[in-house]
Parts: structure tokens; C-alpha cells; sequence
């Protein structure tokens, strides 16, 4: 009998224990991409602080001045990250919710519009999937007419949309989710049809056997098949409606809304509240998702599809 | 061997005095062509059979001879492409449409979402039976087919024989009077699979069901069988039709028997006369 240590001696190499769970890597690639953006920020805003010095007539500054100075400019190229943080600390926890500068009230303008526009795009989407799965004559004449009304560039039609509804007295929340659902009842569509007509030759077969009816076999079948594609097309429909519900905003005139963020930012050269913007976009759609995955995990373990 | 014989006698009068209804299956000059890429597959050819009430028959053959084929058009899955064929005295789809028989697939089916009572339940639900009268099927069905207990698992939470027993149940709950079975058993062991013949049997001798079941096991299909089909392949065709002289009421000694290895050794024949070797 030889003794087997108990514990397994810890490995020398001292980033073992970093990559180790799952906590340690995100970290790691977290930190990597402040890092890089750091880098960016200095080398992109370097020659604008060079004339700056030049204007100014400083000949020699030293570098670690330099450095200091891009990453604290007013209208930076890009903004390093902690201007950014300090940005959205202040318009969304110092400001009040109700102030027209607070980051929180143009997000739940834009978050409202993104939900309606998903609701109806999704309930849309599921609607057309139906009717396409069990009418080949609807297979036929919609599926081209649905692909095609992608291939259009959004920044296109949505003028056209908040214009034409404009002009017949329909204003505020409906016209921007009216793009939202542009573009987010198609995944759904295609999701859905392909979830519906998943089920198994055999599974089908049984239903034939017991003589059920279409909507029998569609209760019990195929839909209870399409729920996991419903939830993966939801995910990227969501996506889809909140860059929808941004663009929707732009030719408003930029009232309200994180698209009017942007674009006054971008009037006014402000790039810090572009990027703040922007990462309050980024961190609403990451909410919006998670939040259709938990709802994912949860229907499918109640249906016993999850382990 | 008497009183089973006027047993079977009396049988027959009373079957006999009900006109002819009691030809379950009536299949005549039925063939079946595949139209696939590589051309066309006969898959049942010239098939001739007919199919009494109470009988059990087996189809035996080696893959793909048409066995599974010959049960789906009966099942009105599948359409022949030419011959005639009536189940109960009507179109394999009327026939379907008044549920006239219970399908077992030659794997389990059952749907994952669903638990194990749940998966029972879906041909009763169908059928729009009563709640309490769903429940009673469930439970009697389940016990039948050594499942009570398993009723809240979901099927990958069960064993594949524990799954092809509960599509067993399955089948049996819509109480039909003709039961076509492809290759249950295939997938069980052999002591579970000689527990289960018995209780299919029993099942068989108390209800007067008809029984069309297909099988690779020739011990299996004489064990069974009141009428076994041999099937051959290229074009799938009946080989052979063997009336078993076995009494009905069996018990799993009589595989020891001279009779039954009689029978046994005529179906190996068949197989083995039916099988080209072709390599
Ligand atoms: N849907 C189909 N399309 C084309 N060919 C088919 C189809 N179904 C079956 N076949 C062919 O028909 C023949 C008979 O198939 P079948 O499944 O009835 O055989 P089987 O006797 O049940 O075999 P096994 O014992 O392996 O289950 C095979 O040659 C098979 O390839
Ligand atoms: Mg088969």
C-alpha cells in the first residue's frame, strides 16, 4: 500500500487558481478589455491633446503628463472608461428620475418602446408561424414577402414610419414600437415555423394514430416542441427591438429616449454621453435577455424539458 | 387437451354465428413502391392475408422485409400503391378514424415534456375521456405493465424498457380492439420480455383482442402466435403462413414441447430459405 496524499498539491503556476471556475476568467477578460480600452483612449487621444500643447505653445511636456491629460480631456475621440462610469453615476444616481438630463428616464422611455414593440412583434411573429406551418398556400405567399422585408435597411424605412404615422396623428410610443416590431417579429417567425415543424416523424406518426385533430396536434404537440425555439428567437428578437426602438429615436428630433442621448451627444461632439449612452444600451439589452433566459429555464424546467 | 379443444369449438361457433365481421383484416393482392432517389424500393409485394377476430399473428422476417411497412398501411400511415386492403370491414382510415386499433411503436415515443401518467393520458385526452375515467385507465394500465409508481418521472428519468413498457400502457389505455405491435419487446431483456409475453397473452385470452405483432425472436413469435407470418425481402413478400396447433391458454413451459419446437423449426425454414446470402 503506498500513501496517497489526501489533497492534491497545488499547482506552481500562480494563474492556475485564476482560470480555475468561472469567476477568475471573466474577471481576466473583464480587466483585459478596461486594459485595452486604456490603450485606446491614450494612442486615439494623444493627437488632439498634442495640439492642444502646441495652441498652448507647451513645447516639452512630459509623457506621464501627457497620458494624464488624454485621459481627462472634455470632447474626447474616446473617452476613457472612468469618465464614462463618472457619467453615468452622475445622470442617472444624482439626478432626479424625472429631470430630462437623468440617463434613468431616457433608458425607460426607450426600454417602454422596446417592450411594446417586442410584445406585438413576438405575438406577430407566432401568429405568422402558425398560419405558415398549416397552409402551405400561406407557406407560399408569405415566407418571400417576410424575408424580403429584411433585406430593407431599417435606417431606411424608419423615417418613413414615424413620418407617415406622424402625419395620421399617431405619435409617441406607438411609431417607434411599430420599428421595434419591424425587426423583431422576424426571428420570431422563422424560430417559431422551424420549432413547430421539429417534432418527430414518430411523435407525429402517434398523433395520426389517435386520430387527432390539427389544433389537438398542435396543443399538444407542436407547440409544447417550439417553446425552446420560441425562447432562443425571443432572445434575439429583444435585441432586435432595442436597436429598433434607438433608431426610432433618431428622427424624432431627439426628444427623449437613449437614440436622442446619442444624437445630441453626437451634435454637440459630447462622447462621454454618446459612450454613456451606449453602454446603457449594451447593459439593457444584456438585462433584457438574461431576464428571457431565466424566464427560459424556469418554463422549461416546470415542463420538465430541463434537468 | 379435450376440454381446451371443445374450449376452442365453441369459440368458433360463436364467432362463426356473428356473420362476417369477424374479419378484422382483409388484405388482397396489396403491394407497396417506395418512389425514393435511387429508384424505387418494393417494399411489399403481391401480399395476401386475412386476419380473424382473436387471432394473434406475428409477422417474422429479416430487416427490411416490410414487416414494420405491412403494419403501417394496416395503421393507415402508409397508402399502398396498389391491391385492396379493409380493416374491420372498412378503409384502414375510416378504420383509424374510429380508433379501431392501439399502435406500438418500435420505439417508445413518448413525448419528454410529459410524465410517465402524463404520456398515458395523452390518447385518453384526445379522446376527450372523463377526468376520473383518465385516472382509472392510467392506474390500471400502469399496474399492468409493472409501472406503478413511475407515474410523476419523466421518461428520460426511465430505463428504455422501463419507457417501451410505458407506451405499452400507452396503447392499451385507448382499450382498442386490435393492437398492432412493432417490435415492443425488442429492446428488453430476455426475463422481462418473457414476463411480458405472458401478460400479453393473458391479456389476449381475457379480452378476445386481435394482436398483430412484428418480431426478429422465432421462440418469441411461436410463443405468441396463433397464425406466424414469414416475410422475405426484395420485394417484401409472405413466405410462408404457419397455422400454430398450440392451445391458446399457454404458459411458458411449452417452449419445452415437441410441438412448439415443431412449429419453431418450421418458421426457421421459412427464414432461412427466405434469407439470401448474398454478401
Ligand atoms: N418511408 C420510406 N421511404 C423509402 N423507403 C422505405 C420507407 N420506409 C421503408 N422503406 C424501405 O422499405 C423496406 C422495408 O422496410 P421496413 O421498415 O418495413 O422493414 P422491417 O421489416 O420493419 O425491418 P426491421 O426489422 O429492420 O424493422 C426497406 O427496404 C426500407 O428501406
Ligand atoms: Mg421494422
Amino acid at each position: 500500500m503506498t500513501d496517497v496524499p489526501l489533497t492534491q498539491p497545488r499547482s506552481t503556476n500562480p494563474f492556475s487558481g485564476l482560470m480555475s471556475g468561472t469567476v477568475g476568467p471573466v474577471t481576466v477578460v473583464v480587466l483585459a478589455i478596461i486594459a485595452i480600452w486604456y490603450i485606446a483612449a491614450v494612442a486615439l487621444n494623444t493627437p488632439f491633446q498634442k495640439d492642444i500643447y502646441e495652441r498652448a505653445g507647451q513645447s516639452d511636456v512630459a509623457v506621464s503628463q501627457m497620458v494624464t491629460d488624454t485621459l481627462f480631456q472634455e470632447r474626447p475621440v474616446l473617452p476613457a472608461p472612468h469618465q464614462v462610469i463618472v457619467e453615468i453615476w452622475e445622470t442617472t444616481v444624482e439626478k432626479k428620475i424625472t429631470s430630462k438630463r437623468s440617463l434613468v428616464y431616457h433608458t425607460g422611455i426607450t426600454l417602454s418602446s422596446t417592450l411594446m414593440g417586442f410584445l406585438i412583434g413576438t405575438t406577430l411573429g407566432i401568429l405568422l408561424a402558425i398560419g405558415i406551418v398549416h397552409s402551405r398556400v400561406l407557406d407560399k405567399s408569405l415566407m418571400p414577402w417576410i424575408i424580403s422585408s429584411q433585406t430593407i435597411p431599417i435606417l431606411a424605412i424608419a423615417p418613413m414610419i414615424i413620418v407617415v404615422l406622424n402625419a395620421v396623428g399617431i405619435s409617441g410610443l406607438l411609431p417607434k414600437a411599430m420599428i421595434s416590431t419591424y425587426l423583431s417579429f422576424f426571428p420570431v417567425t422563422v424560430g417559431m415555423v422551424k420549432g413547430l415543424r421539429s417534432p418527430e416523424v414518430m411523435h407525429m406518426d402517434l398523433m395520426h394514430t389517435y386520430s387527432a385533430t390539427r389544433l389537438q396536434a398542435f396543443w399538444k404537440l407542436r407547440l409544447p416542441y417550439a417553446v425552446p425555439y420560441l425562447f432562443t428567437s425571443m432572445k434575439i428578437g429583444m435585441a432586435a427591438s432595442l436597436v429598433g426602438a434607438i433608431v426610432g429615436e433618431l428622427p424624432t428630433g431627439a426628444v427623449a429616449g437613449l437614440g436622442a442621448r446619442l444624437l445630441a451627444g453626437s451634435y454637440y461632439g459630447q462622447t462621454v454621453q454618446i459612450w454613456s449612452a451606449l453602454l446603457m444600451a449594451a447593459f439593457l439589452a444584456g438585462s433584457l435577455v438574461a431576464l428571457i433566459g431565466v424566464l427560459e429555464k424556469l418554463t422549461l424546467k416546470r415542463m420538465g424539458m430541463a434537468q | 387437451m379435450n376440454a381446451l379443444a371443445s374450449a376452442k369449438d365453441t369459440e368458433m361457433v360463436e364467432t362463426t354465428t356473428s356473420a362476417s365481421p369477424n374479419r378484422v383484416i382483409d388484405i388482397e393482392n396489396l403491394s407497396l413502391t417506395f418512389e425514393t432517389n435511387d429508384g424505387p424500393v418494393h417494399a411489399l409485394s403481391d401480399i395476401d392475408l386475412k386476419i380473424e377476430e382473436g387471432d394473434f399473428v406475428s409477422f417474422i422476417g429479416p430487416s427490411g422485409c416490410g414487416k414494420t411497412t405491412l403494419l403501417r398501411v394496416i395503421a393507415d400511415l402508409e397508402k399502398p400503391t396498389a391491391g385492396h386492403i379493409s380493416v374491420n370491414g372498412v378503409s384502414p382510415e375510416e378504420a383509424r378514424l374510429n380508433r379501431a386499433y392501439g399502435y406500438v411503436f418500435q420505439a417508445a415515443a413518448l413525448y419528454p415534456w410529459r410524465t410517465i401518467a402524463k404520456n398515458v393520458a395523452l390518447p385518453l385526452e384526445i379522446m376527450g375521456l372523463s377526468a376520473a375515467e383518465q385516472r382509472d385507465r392510467i392506474a390500471r394500465n400502469m399496474e399492468l405493465v409493472n409501472l406503478t409508481g413511475f407515474e410523476k418521472k419523466y421518461p428520460w428519468q426511465l430505463s428504455g424498457g422501463m419507457q417501451q413498457r410505458a407506451s405499452i400502457a400507452r396503447a392499451l389505455a385507448v382499450e382498442p380492439d386490435l393492437l398492432l405491435m412493432d417490435e415492443p419487446f425488442g429492446a428488453l431483456d430476455e426475463i422481462v420480455r418473457d414476463h411480458l409475453n405472458e401478460q400479453l397473452l393473458q391479456l389476449w385470452a381475457k379480452t378476445n383482442k386481435t394482436v398483430v405483432f412484428v418480431t426478429h425472436s422465432i421462440p418469441e413469435a411461436v410463443f405468441l402466435s396463433t397464425k406466424i407470418v414469414v416475410l422475405c425481402p426484395r420485394p417484401g413478400r409472405i413466405y410462408d403462413v404457419i397455422e400454430s396447433d398450440l392451445p391458446r391458454d399457454r404458459s411458458l413451459d411449452i417452449r419445452e414441447t415437441p410441438e412448439f419446437l415443431k412449429i419453431a423449426h418450421r418458421v426457421r425454414e421459412g427464414l432461412k430459405a427466405g434469407h439470401s446470402y448474398e454478401d
